[in-house]
């Protein structure tokens, strides 16, 4: 065994990279949810923004064009969720999962011409002094623009459901949608706009893989990575910083744990591979021990009439 | 908006009707023999089931209208395999291929409740009467990426990204470390172990993290180009193309490769069924057979280097030499091979120990 061999500050600077994808999707996720609409289609909206965001990406040359398309990407698909059950009032299971079949056969089908195409590198960071810094100018200063987008969404969420007039509404149309309803507050808006949202986010999370973290396009290529982030929210009992919390674990667990293998530490590899998802989960089931639970709302269907 | 629902549901009824009639009548039309094939990962992959995708479609044009084709791919190992197998055998198919080391015992199972369907399963050890197995012998095409990469690493370590602890990839690290230590006796393997075929985002994470510990040469039995992609973004890294050419990666940082070759046996044994010849067998073919192909070697391996692989591969192919010739040792030190000695397939088969001089333990 040799521990030596693991340098922490590549470990918490990749940690971060790994992190920001089921980061993205998280947060995302979690608006959705906290304005009382279930969707499962995490995976399918992350695979749809992967290769949206990858095809503008190689045909334009510009990576920032493609997290953009990526973005509308993922909320176009998220539409159709929307138009599912906000208007035909569908299943919100049911559609959430159609919607991640859906989003794996369409993205193959997008990507047919992509395989074994190299995207345009993605831009580092780089800034005079503050880059050289022994050890923390590589964590801090030394990332791709993605990183600090993926943490500047967790503040900006938080701050918006928190501290605004307009967060406060999208919390009480998840809460109780009759109530908000009865206000006069549009709920059905009010969700298809969460939804997007989260459509978005979702679909930067797919581009970061694919521009950033493998960085090409294969099918399938965000491999449970939808499911990850969904469960993250549950775990983070819907609360912004707690998402972060969670993917930094996953990520820095997952990272770690390839990191001990290749050190030959005696623990067995078993182990060392579920220990992300045991670590993330019991440390968020252990923070979420206080009364956070639920929206109320959450997955049921909403219509005026009712 | 009630009755508008019924005459839609009555509609989609005839619908359908309709369309089952037109599939019963193509079905009496021709003797088609149908072929199924399942997948572990999705055919894009460009990597392992990309290749067995290329036999199914070489089965079709060897065949023409004789044949209808179809597949399953992303399927899970586990009771979802089952159930697409299943469907395939009620579907019609004849001839079923299987084509990952996990749907070892679910093809055994559904095997038992189709007697009239063959299956052809890779990469395993189980057979039954309708039951035959194939692989082909990496560890020979490991020998050759061995030999390359004890010759190409400065640092002396050796990155190898195993999927899951089976005698065929255990194989194939051993193979490649007895040959990189042949040719480079301070070489040093760091294995990890990605628990999965296909995952590009931690395949990355993987091979990121055997550079980021020192190692210049990284080896992977995993399914998709990921690695390759962030060899290449480390710069000097070199890797070696898995189950399939992975030429856009050529020709640095990927030198040379593995290429599975499946064609031939699948138009072979389709051919089998239809003449009613097929019988349970456990095939075994390596470089000699044409089943395992070496990937051209590239210009960034030296010309003596790669000489010396190229020499390697024909006394393999020729069978005057086995990779796994005495004398060696197992990891505990203890014998496994005289001097002069070759293994035999059994053992190689359920091989579960590493060799002298690798360290770690394989995951039980």
């Amino acid at each position: 065994m040799d521990l030596s061999a693991i340098n922490p500050v590549l470990l918490i600077a990749s940690l971060m990279v790994a992190a920001t994808p089921i980061l993205l999707a998280g947060i995302g996720e979690l608006v959705v949810e906290r304005a009382g609409v279930l969707n499962l289609g995490v995976e399918g909206m992350m695979i749809t923004g992967a290769i949206c965001g990858f095809a503008i990406a190689v045909n334009t040359g510009s990576p920032f064009a493609g997290f953009v398309a990526a973005a509308v990407g993922g909320a176009a698909l998220s539409l159709l969720f929307a138009l599912l059950t906000q208007v035909a009032l569908a299943n919100q299971v049911a559609s959430g999962l159609a919607l991640t079949l859906f989003g794996l056969g369409l993205s193959s089908l997008l990507g047919q011409g992509y395989v074994g195409i190299k995207p345009p590198a993605t831009g580092r960071l780089e800034i005079p002094v503050l880059s050289d810094l022994p050890f923390v100018g590589r964590i801090l200063f030394g990332h791709d623009l993605m990183v600090y987008f993926g943490i500047a969404v967790v503040a900006v969420v938080w701050a918006f459901l928190k501290f605004t007039r307009a967060g406060l509404i999208l919390r009480a149309v998840g809460e109780s949608h009759d109530a908000a309803h009865a206000l006069g507050y549009k709920v059905k808006r009010v969700r298809v706009m969460a939804i997007m949202f989260g459509g978005a986010c979702a679909g930067l999370g797919g581009a970061y893989i694919s521009l950033v973290r493998v960085p090409q396009w294969t099918e399938g290529m965000t491999a449970g990575a939808g499911w990850i982030a969904l469960a993250l929210v549950v775990f983070a009992s819907w609360k912004p910083w707690r998402v972060l919390l969670g993917a930094y674990l996953f990520g820095g667990v997952t990272v770690l744990q390839l990191n001990l293998q290749a050190a030959g530490l005696a623990i067995p590899v078993e182990y060392l591979s579920m220990s992300p998802y045991l670590i993330t989960i019991l440390v968020l089931v252990i923070m979420s021990a206080d009364k956070s639970r639920a929206p109320a709302s959450l997955g049921r269907i909403f219509h005026a009439s009712q | 908006m009630k009755m508008n629902k019924r005459t839609f549901l009555a509609g989609t009824a005839a619908a359908m009707a309709l369309s089952a009639g037109g599939m019963a009548r193509a079905a009496s039309h021709g003797e088609k023999l149908k072929v199924g094939f399942v997948y572990v990962g999705p055919v894009g992959d460009g990597g392992w089931t990309y290749e067995h995708d290329q036999g199914r479609k070489a089965v079709e044009a060897e065949f023409g209208d004789m044949v209808e084709t179809t597949y399953v791919e992303n399927v899970p190992e586990g009771p979802d395999a089952e159930r697409v197998m299943t469907q395939m055998a009620l579907g019609g198919a004849k001839l079923i291929f299987t084509t990952s080391f996990g749907y070892m015992d679910q093809t055994i199972n559904v095997a038992k409740k189709f007697p009239d369907v063959k299956f052809e399963h890779a990469t395993g050890y189980k057979t039954a009467e309708n039951v035959g197995t194939y692989s082909a012998r990496f560890y020979e095409g490991r020998a050759v990426q061995g030999t390359i990469a004890g010759h190409m690493t400065q640092s002396n370590k050796i990155g190898y990204i195993g999927s899951y602890p089976i005698p065929e990839v255990i194989r194939g690290i051993n193979s490649a470390y007895i040959h990189a230590k042949k040719v480079n006796p301070d070489v040093e393997f760091k294995i990890v172990w990605a628990f999965t075929w296909f995952d590009p985002a931690k395949e990355a994470d993987a091979a990121k993290v055997l550079i980021e510990q020192g190692c210049d040469v990284v080896l992977q039995h995993t399914d998709s180009t990921a690695p390759q992609a962030a060899a290449e973004a480390a710069g000097n890294v070199y890797t070696f193309g898995q189950a399939s050419d992975m030429a856009e990666f050529a020709p640095k940082p990927r030198i040379s490769s593995i290429i599975d070759n499946w064609a031939p046996y699948y138009i072979e044994q389709t051919r089998a069924v239809m003449e009613g010849t097929w019988k349970s067998e456990m095939t075994w073919d390596g470089i000699g057979a044409g089943m395992v192909g070496i990937g051209e070697i590239t210009d960034a391996v030296p010309a003596e280097v790669k000489a010396e692989a190229l020499a390697l591969k024909d006394a393999i192919a020729s069978g005057e030499y086995h990779p796994f010739t005495g004398p060696l040792k197992k990891q505990d030190g203890s014998d496994w091979l005289a001097e002069g000695e070759t293994a035999d397939d059994g053992t190689l088969a359920g091989m579960n120990f590493y060799v002298e001089g690798l360290e770690g333990e394989i995951p039980q």
